[in-house]
């Protein structure tokens, strides 16, 4: 990416002032919806209820202040989070911390003095602290709600069956391009892989990057990697490879390696010094033609036109047996603490967090993530929402991504630099995969 | 930086008043007290805060534990983290080798070239406090600071060293050149420093020495080399061993730029990247740590022995 | 270049430095031109940001780096705001402050335990100090950050309740980190005061908090001055623990606040350049200052005082 030559074309690059206006997250797109805002200004806005606890024990009631812990700290959602509590009639009290920082310290956060509901994401994740015991069940709270499809269900529920987990927002990952630059150059959207390679083949003989490529962070390569195996051994066997029930010097782990192998040339070049930020520029610069992230890549497009001319289609079949029916869509929510101080208000907010008006309420300020209840108002989508409902609601089956649907210890210490190790060196597939799998086996044992 | 040993008194310093050897005083009563308290609480927060710890991660090294949950949860298995760490684990040998690198460059470039512009600066020149305070500046800057400054030098688009060799190299981005453009950065604040310790060595020098040796026609050189130069010698342990920790101990610079991946990998951004966040392999991570810590011992051993020899001779 | 006379020329090895005058001999001539040269580089990096801090990034992106023109303060300002530094300085303050005074008091103590009388573990105790300060701070992470979390402090100590996230506990390890070098170097100074003084304050009845607080803690002043300024800038430069031991955005000292702007400083380097030497500057001004002290400080031990 070049300097910016203007200052249109840098005030270009920044977020769109409706969205985010600070802060770019390594992980600020995994909340990808809305948030309550830089720490400080936030607490203290909100903080009129005062410090201090309600009334020990479990009990508590609806009256009482319910506190909530959220790592959407990204100036413009922090607003619509707000707005959002306070349509919930109940005092809620929000503590908020930068998001990199809330997942990195969840941990401790939640043996030491959690709020009474805190924002997370489904999945492994999810499961992983619900086994340890450090989640409160909300089975109840789940009974009550509606809207939300098997597949979110089954996002929500622990180990034992029971649901720990209330969706807020989901988007889905998929390949992402400008409707104007393919009208104008006559590509189509690829259904097999052989048409996506072939299209590729055509972008670069017309001067265009094919697929725009980003990898300094580490995770959003996870995202490439997640969809080739879905399409090339399906969903099942993703699932269990994630819960280290399957071997990754497997052959189809291996293959998995071999088919990115052969796409790595249509992809943006030296992508482990490049962040998503600068890919997504480069697509909205009409310098790469399609983009395989989470729909959160339009925060980095203006609204009005530059928005409204993203597209996206699903990632194309490889496997005829197997087509397109899993897709990835990370879902974020909610969870409440063990031990909550107001457990009868938690479950309160909770049950309001569930429904569609409090998630029409968030999406006002992101529109690159829709709500999860398939009640949620679409009358105020955008295309690019629409879309979405339409493309998640037919999914078979939806996967959440790699670092939500494994162990984190596995996923950032062993998978982020395995990957960044093939990106640079994509031929020693085997090599790769031996250290995977042994990787793994010390660290699934317990 | 919070390693630096003082330099300590040149053989032919300036004679010290002797205190009377072995003439033990009487202490009673309150004042025993007094100095009991004196010793024991700061002994207590050291021996908590860094000998505890160090122990406690070598004993941690042969579990499993994921930190979460009490102190039942862990899981002994004896060798087998380190057993991961030296088979199975990728970035282990790469980090080591960084840190090897970042030794030696940190060793043949900065130090030897801080020596150098010690000795220069010897001189007696004009202005010398211009000359020291220009190298001495970096030392007062954070390493993390520095990699900040140093981005507008190094960025791809819009640093100064891609705008004037007309490149397009991510000099802190590609793994062929980034351990390298932080090494440049890191000896910049290196050398000053080794300067600053090797000047005032330099000061301690008798003169007398020197104008012996110039009486018997030695160069300037050769004085250096045959006269000073040994006489410097326990200066010239401190900073072989000053040198040593702070290789050992790199990560904030490192961290700054991408938390020690593609390229800086180091052995301390490994420790941490395994023990902070969600990762959390408590077990995994005391055992490269338990690693660093012995490499550390058997330097900073050394450096004592320097020192307290120094010591017993009061 | 030297000569076996004994007439004073420049190729001689230093004489006492009562000599001011010395002939420019080409030699030396390149000595300065070499070390002015190199000083300048030495510059360079911070003369930089310095000069791209005031100019104004849709300026420079359009006209380049090398012309002039575009000069703000606007940078400094946004700096300002947008990293939060106000509080940002505030941490550093409520952390560096205590912890310097907390360092030298303690290492005072020690060190006179160990400079005024012989004990028989003074050897050891010394040894364990100064090795404490060398150990790599990573190797203890996991031990320390884990016990930081089962400790628990009052609510008025603390707003997270336990040492993790807290201030004190900030405080606490680097106090820990740097009693080491302050014990040994104030030891060293502390052992070089005449010993007869002590004898005349017992005859007088004076008991060892007397002699400590009345005598030794007075005469060291200019070592505890020097230690000071070291200890000041190391702890406000200190990067790691807070990183780690902190975990509210918004508690962490300022030089470990440069982690979070990263993202939002990415793309304007002026900005960054604005914010680098703001966060400098408190060092910086301690450096220019109290120079001497800084120097002495490190050098101590050498030459007494």
């Amino acid at each position: 990416m070049s300097r910016p030559r203007s200052e249109s074309e840098y005030l270009a690059r920044l977020r769109p002032p409706s969205v985010a206006a600070t802060g770019i997250s390594r992980r600020g797109f995994l909340k990808g919806t809305l948030g309550a805002g830089a720490a400080v200004s936030l607490s203290s806005l909100l903080a009129a209820c005062g410090g201090g606890d309600d009334g020990g024990g479990g009990g508590g009631s609806t009256s009482q202040e319910v506190t909530l812990g959220s790592n959407q700290s990204d100036a413009v959602p922090k607003k619509a989070y707000a707005d959002m509590m306070a349509a919930s009639g109940l005092t809620v009290k929000v503590n908020t911390v930068d998001h990199e920082n809330f997942q990195e310290n969840i941990n401790n956060y939640l043996q030491g003095n959690p709020d009474d509901v805190f924002t997370w994401f489904a999945g492994y994740r999810m499961r992983f602290f619900a086994a340890q015991g450090l989640a409160g069940d909300i089975s109840d709270v789940y009974g009550g709600l509606s809207g939300f499809s098997d597949a979110f269900k089954q996002a929500s529920t622990g180990d034992d069956g029971k649901q720990y987990f209330v969706p807020l927002t989901t988007y889905p990952w998929a390949l992402f391009y400008r409707k104007s630059l393919w009208q104008e150059r006559g590509y189509e959207p690829p259904k097999t892989l052989d048409e996506l390679v072939t299209l590729s083949k055509q972008m670069q003989k017309d001067g265009l990057t094919p697929i725009a490529f980003a990898d300094k962070d580490g995770w959003p390569a996870m995202g490439t990697f997640d969809q080739l195996n879905l399409r090339i051994n399906g969903y099942q066997f993703h699932v269990d490879l994630m819960a280290g029930k399957k071997a990754w010097d497997s052959p189809e782990v291996k293959k998995v390696f071999d088919t990115w192998k052969g796409l790595l040339p249509y992809h943006q070049k030296d992508a482990l010094g490049r962040e998503w930020q600068e890919a997504a520029q480069s697509l909205l610069k009409k310098e790469s033609g399609m983009y395989l992230l989470g729909m959160f890549v339009g925060q980095q497009f203006p609204k009005g036109k530059e928005q409204d001319d993203l597209d996206f289609f699903a990632f194309p079949e490889i496997d005829p047996s197997i087509g397109t029916g899993a897709i990835e869509a990370p879902i974020d929510g909610f969870m409440m603490a063990a031990k909550p101080k107001n457990e009868e208000g938690s479950k309160a907010l909770l049950k309001y967090l569930g429904t569609a008006k409090a998630e029409d309420i968030a999406l006002k300020a992101d529109p690159t993530v829709i709500g999860a209840s398939s009640e949620a108002d679409t009358s105020a989508y955008t295309g690019l929402q629409q879309k979405a409902v339409e493309f998640i609601g037919s999914a078979e089956s939806i996967a959440q991504f790699l670092d939500r649907d494994t162990r984190p210890d596995f996923a950032s210490t062993v998978m982020l630099p395995g990957i960044q190790t093939f990106l640079k060196n994509p031929n020693d597939i085997d090599g790769l995969t031996k250290s995977l799998e042994s990787q793994k086996k010390s660290i699934f044992t317990s | 930086m919070s390693d630096l040993p003082t330099v300590p008194a040149a053989p032919a310093a300036a004679a010290v008043p002797r205190r009377r050897r072995g003439s033990r005083v009487r202490v009673t009563g309150t004042d025993r007290i007094f100095l009991a308290l004196m010793v024991i609480v700061p002994t207590v927060l050291v021996v908590g805060w860094v000998w505890l710890p160090a122990i406690a991660s070598v004993v941690l090294s042969f579990a499993r534990w994921t930190g979460v949950g009490g102190l039942d949860t862990i899981q002994w298995i004896g060798t087998e983290n380190y057993k991961n760490v030296f088979t199975i684990y990728p970035p282990f040998y790469p980090a080591l080798r960084h840190n090897v690198i970042w030794l030696v460059f940190l060793f043949v470039l900065p130090t030897l070239f801080g020596i150098f512009l010690a000795v220069l600066l010897d001189r007696e020149l004009r202005g010398t406090r211009f000359y020291q305070t220009a190298f001495f500046l970096p030392v007062v800057l954070s390493l993390a600071l520095i990699g900040f400054i140093w981005q507008l030098i190094y960025s791809r688009d819009q640093g100064l060293l891609n705008a004037v060799l007309h490149t397009q190299i991510d000099w802190y981005g590609d793994s062929k050149w980034n351990l390298w453009a932080v090494l440049v950065a890191a000896s910049w604040k290196h050398a000053g420093y080794i300067m600053l310790l090797y000047l005032a060595g330099l000061k301690g020098v008798d003169p007398s020495l020197r104008e012996a040796a110039a009486v018997d026609g030695a160069s300037q050189v050769r004085t250096f080399f045959s006269v000073v130069l040994p006489v410097m010698r326990p200066i010239n342990i401190i900073v072989l061993v000053v040198t040593v920790i702070e290789a050992l101990r790199a990560f904030d610079i490192v961290w700054v730029i991408n938390k020690g991946t593609n390229g800086l990998e180091l052995i301390g951004t490994l420790v941490t990247s395994n023990v902070i966040g969600e990762a959390s392999r408590i077990g995994f991570g005391s055992a490269l740590a338990t690693i660093m810590l012995v490499i550390s011992l058997g330097f900073i051993t050394i450096f004592l022995a320097t020192v307290m020899r120094g010591e017993g001779q009061r | 270049m030297s000569s076996a006379t004994v007439t004073r020329s420049p190729a001689t090895p230093a004489i006492p430095a009562k000599a001011k005058r010395r002939r420019l001999t080409p030699g030396r001539v390149v000595l300065y031109v070499f070390v002015t040269l190199t000083a300048l580089a030495w510059l360079f990096p911070v003369v930089w940001a310095v000069l791209n801090s005031f100019r104004d990034y849709n300026y420079v992106s359009v006209h380049g780096y090398a012309s002039l023109g575009g000069f703000t303060f606007k940078n400094y300002v946004d700096a300002w705001q947008q990293g939060e530094f106000t509080r940002h300085f505030l941490n550093s303050l409520i952390i560096t402050v205590p912890a310097v005074l907390l360092t030298l008091f303690l290492a005072s103590c020690v060190a006179f335990v160990v400079a005024r009388f012989s004990f028989r573990f003074n050897l050891i105790l010394l040894g364990l100090f100064t090795a404490a300060n060398l150990l790599p701070q990573q190797a203890l992470l996991i031990p320390l950050y884990r016990a930081y979390r089962e400790i628990p402090l009052p609510l008025w100590m603390s707003d997270s309740g336990q040492l993790l996230d807290s201030y004190w506990g900030l405080i606490l390890v680097n106090v820990a980190f740097q009693t080491g070098f302050c014990t040994f170097v104030l030891s060293n100074y502390m052992k070089a005061l005449p010993h007869e003084m002590y004898e005349a304050a017992r005859v007088d009845g004076a008991g060892v908090p007397v002699q400590f607080f009345r005598i030794t803690l007075p005469l060291c002043r200019p070592a505890l001055a020097a230690l000071a300024t070291l200890q000041v800038t190391w702890i406000y430069n200190e990067f790691y623990w807070a990183t780690v031991l902190m975990q509210s955005g918004d508690k962490f000292p300022i030089t470990s606040s440069l982690n979070n702007l990263r993202g939002q400083f990415f793309t304007d380097y002026n900005l960054l350049s604005a914010g680098s030497i703001v966060i400098a500057l408190p060092v910086l001004i301690v450096f220019f200052v109290l120079q001497k002290q800084f120097v002495a400080g490190l050098t101590l031990g050498s030459t007494k005082g």
